[in-house]
């Protein structure tokens, strides 16, 4: 059946849906009815909803409750994300599986509570200290937020890394309709790892530990992190096109923006301009691949983002000098309208708008 | 088709909820829709405004910018809105709280007394109800009936005895256009 | 032959990397022989810190996780609350639970996590290299307190106990020293009752042991457990701050 969810709770019982039974977390706008959410709903399915008394500390609990093997998640926006970045890390290099939702406001420092999507740099080169990587679904409407959420937990399993959901404000803010997917878990190995106490025999000892003291041991836990991160880029990628069969100008554009930008191209496809839409899902691992699969009828790209310009920098490697990448943003929280982008979609042609 | 609405007041007037019962109504009504809200301090007291798409296809920008209907509960949302109707579009506006008139001439403009029209309900809460009635009224998208299917869904059980109040103020208002 | 005397079952295999005559080693016993008294190793799950301590997942025998600095009371409520049956236990240096992690420990304390402190406080940073703590005595010596702390320029020293025994989360905190035998002893009651507190399910419990760091202190073994006692004791009094069935 399909019900109207704000996007913030749909992530919330999505979660749930999915077995996560603990949760850590902070207040902080937009994204406070995640933890308000799963304060009432966790007793009721026997988890247990903790409010920290900062981030840093909520993301420490999920380090301990990862590593006790639980399903775990936390969720903050911007501001409070720089302060997870230390458990992050730690999580990482730990090897923990956890999902953390981070509903993007303006920045940079407090900046503003509005939607925006310049947190893309930290959620996809890691953010933290240390070389890593982790996987950052970008929903664009609450129905994929709860899959997707839903899908995260399976992937942090699966790799034992962290992964981010990361809406802009909007996704959080809105509601429509969702169908709740009854949850179909991968086939996934029993955490023999966890800190769960140790009777001597069944298991090795668990220590849940990311300090490697001697470098070459550091090195080679960092080269199977790297093994898992190419594993991930190989087979975790999620993308969706729209009208790209013939697309001569095409435009990327995650989450919020990917929806605005559709309607602006469905506007320039009514005025016959030949334009196309890339919308990564996955932020890292990030899409190459439709990029370069747009070149045989592509003239020029246009990155679209609420931020001064940070996926652009992707889209330029996927790219890779063939085409000219064009970039329009607005940021701070202001979110961008159709008429903005239908006119820089115009400018591409070459015609008058 | 497609319908994109901005419905816009103060906090307290019932505006978000305005939406949300027209966002409900058309996924009842199998269509696909989007309600977004203006969040943050202006919630508190201040303006408060959202955005509803009603669509037959997968909804675009759930931002509305240009709209087919404005719905203003108050003076400040209708200077602030009134430029956003889309030529051709509509207006419908408070009059009992609004007292100056819209100056766009390329639009159809409904002033709808709903503050009076919950005062004749004893009940300062349905004016906005009585708004929506306004907007039945005038658009005919949606049956009284859907409506009132779609306030149960949204205050869920427990809430009967509310029904009849809110579907009289929905029938005053559409009245009031008619 | 009977054996009067052998390492505790929850004491692994490893040797430990303490300096000589560092009071590190006997708390790590005590808490071992505590466990194992109690028998309640299988169910235990320890979190170490980071400084000195840090390796400590290698010395204690059972499921251990290792913590970002000051974090480790967070971390051990993320496991409890996962296990609540389990027991649960940090040990935590004084920069480590009084400094960075301040905020964690009062937390952890006031919400009264059912979980075990070790806390060890020796009035200086050891692993990084005798760095000025937040428990630095007042004309300490330090290698950022180079003509000893002073209270002007560096701030007073800060008494954990006695703070967080303000709290009501707490069910048991007590101060004890590891400078000679007879403290050695009652250091060892009041860890074993800590835990015992815990298994109880009565609240937080934290162990403070006051400890020696001739290495950065500059002295020989025995001349620190001498400046412990003379030194240490008047700023940091032993004793029981919390008992809720007192």
């Amino acid at each position: 059946m399909r019900q109207m969810m704000k996007g913030n709770e749909a992530i919330a019982e999505a979660a749930v849906q999915a077995g996560c039974r603990y949760f850590f977390g902070y207040p902080i706008t937009p994204q406070n009815e995640i933890p308000e959410y799963m304060s009432k709903r966790l007793p009721e399915v026997g988890g247990v909803f903790v409010q920290a008394e900062s981030e840093v500390s909520a993301i420490n609990m999920v380090y301990g409750a990862a590593g006790a093997g639980a399903r775990v998640m936390t969720s903050s926006s911007s501001p409070g994300i720089s302060l997870k970045q230390e458990g992050i890390s730690y999580i990482v290099g730990a090897q923990l599986p956890c999902v953390i939702v981070n509903m993007v406001r303006g920045g940079p420092g407090l900046g503003s509570i509005q939607p925006a999507q310049s947190d893309y740099y930290q959620s996809t080169r890691g953010g933290g200290h240390g070389d890593y990587r982790m996987v950052v679904y970008a929903p664009a409407s609450v129905q994929e937020a709860v899959e997707l959420t839903q899908l995260a937990f399976d992937v942090a399993d699966q790799y034992r890394n962290p992964v981010m959901v990361m809406g802009d404000g909007v996704i959080g803010q809105m509601m429509e309709p969702v169908e709740m997917p009854e949850y179909q878990p991968r086939a996934l190995k029993a955490k023999d790892w966890a800190a769960t106490g140790w009777d001597g025999k069944s298991r090795d000892r668990a220590v849940i530990n990311s300090l490697y003291i001697e470098p070459d041991r550091c090195e080679a836990h960092n080269l199977m992190l790297k093994a898992r991160y190419d594993e991930i880029e190989k087979n975790e990628c999620m993308y969706e096109t729209d009208y790209m069969d013939d697309a001569e100008y095409v435009v990327a554009a995650y989450g919020t923006t990917a929806r605005i930008a559709l309607t602006a191209i469905r506007q320039a496809r009514a005025e016959g301009i030949k334009v196309g839409l890339i919308r990564p899902i996955t932020l890292w691992p990030f899409p190459n691949k439709a990029f370069e699969d747009a070149l045989p009828t592509a003239k020029k790209f246009l990155t679209v983002e609420m931020s001064m310009g940070q996926m652009v920098d992707d889209v330029r490697l996927a790219v890779n000098g063939a085409r000219p990448v064009e970039f329009y943003g607005r940021t701070g929280g202001v979110i961008p309208g159709v008429s903005e982008i239908y006119r820089e979609i115009v400018k591409l042609t070459g015609r008058e708008g | 088709m497609e319908k994109q609405l901005i419905i816009a007041g103060f906090g307290g007037q019932g505006v978000l909820l305005i939406g949300q019962l027209l966002a409900y109504a058309g996924m009842l009504d199998g269509k696909e829709v989007s309600w977004m809200p203006a969040y943050g301090p202006e919630m508190r007291g201040g303006s408060a405004n959202c955005s509803v798409v009603i669509s037959d296809e997968k909804v675009g920008s759930p931002k509305v910018e240009s709209a087919d209907v404005v719905i203003a509960m108050n003076r400040p949302s209708m200077e602030l809105f009134e430029k956003s109707v889309a030529p051709g579009g509509m207006l419908l506006y408070n009059s009992s709280l609004i007292d100056t008139k819209p100056t766009r001439t390329d639009i159809s403009v409904y002033a709808v007394p709903c503050n009076e029209i919950a005062e004749t309900l004893k009940s300062q809460k349905v004016a906005n109800m009585a708004m929506l009635g306004a907007y039945l009224g005038v658009t005919e998208q949606f049956t009284i009936d859907a409506m009132m299917d779609a306030l149960r869904h949204k205050l869920g059980p427990g809430k009967e005895k509310f029904m009849p109040l809110n579907q009289a103020a929905i029938e005053e208002g559409i009245k009031s256009v008619k | 032959m009977a054996i009067v005397f052998e390492k505790p079952k929850m004491l692994a295999e490893k040797q430990l990397h303490y300096c000589p005559g560092c009071t590190h080693g006997i708390l790590h016993r005590l808490v071992a022989e505590a466990i194992d008294e109690l028998g309640v190793g299988e169910k235990t799950i320890g979190v170490a810190p980071v400084g000195c301590a840090v390796f400590a997942y290698d010395y204690f025998n059972c499921d251990m996780l290792q913590a970002a600095h000051g974090r480790a009371p967070a971390v051990a409520t993320g496991v409890k609350r996962v296990h609540p049956n389990n027991c649960v236990f940090t040990y935590q240096g004084d920069g480590d639970l009084a400094s960075i992690g301040a905020a964690e420990i009062v937390h952890a304390a006031t919400r009264g996590e059912k979980i075990t402190v070790i806390f060890v406080n020796n009035a200086i940073y050891g692993m990084t290299g005798g760095q000025m703590a937040p428990t630095t005595l007042i004309g300490q010596k330090s290698t950022t307190s180079p003509l000893g702390r002073s209270k002007e320029v560096n701030g007073n020293p800060i008494r954990m106990s006695e703070m967080l025994s303000t709290l009501d989360g707490p069910a048991y905190i007590e101060r004890v020293s590891l400078h000679d035998v007879k403290n050695v002893m009652n250091a060892k009651k009041a860890i074993k009752k800590a835990f015992e507190y815990q298994m109880a399910g009565k609240g937080f419990t934290m162990i403070e042991a006051l400890s020696t760091c001739p290495t950065n202190w500059g002295l020989t073994p025995v001349e620190a457990l001498k400046w412990l006692e003379n030194n240490m004791l008047p700023q940091y009094p032993l004793g029981v701050f919390k008992d809720i069935d007192a």
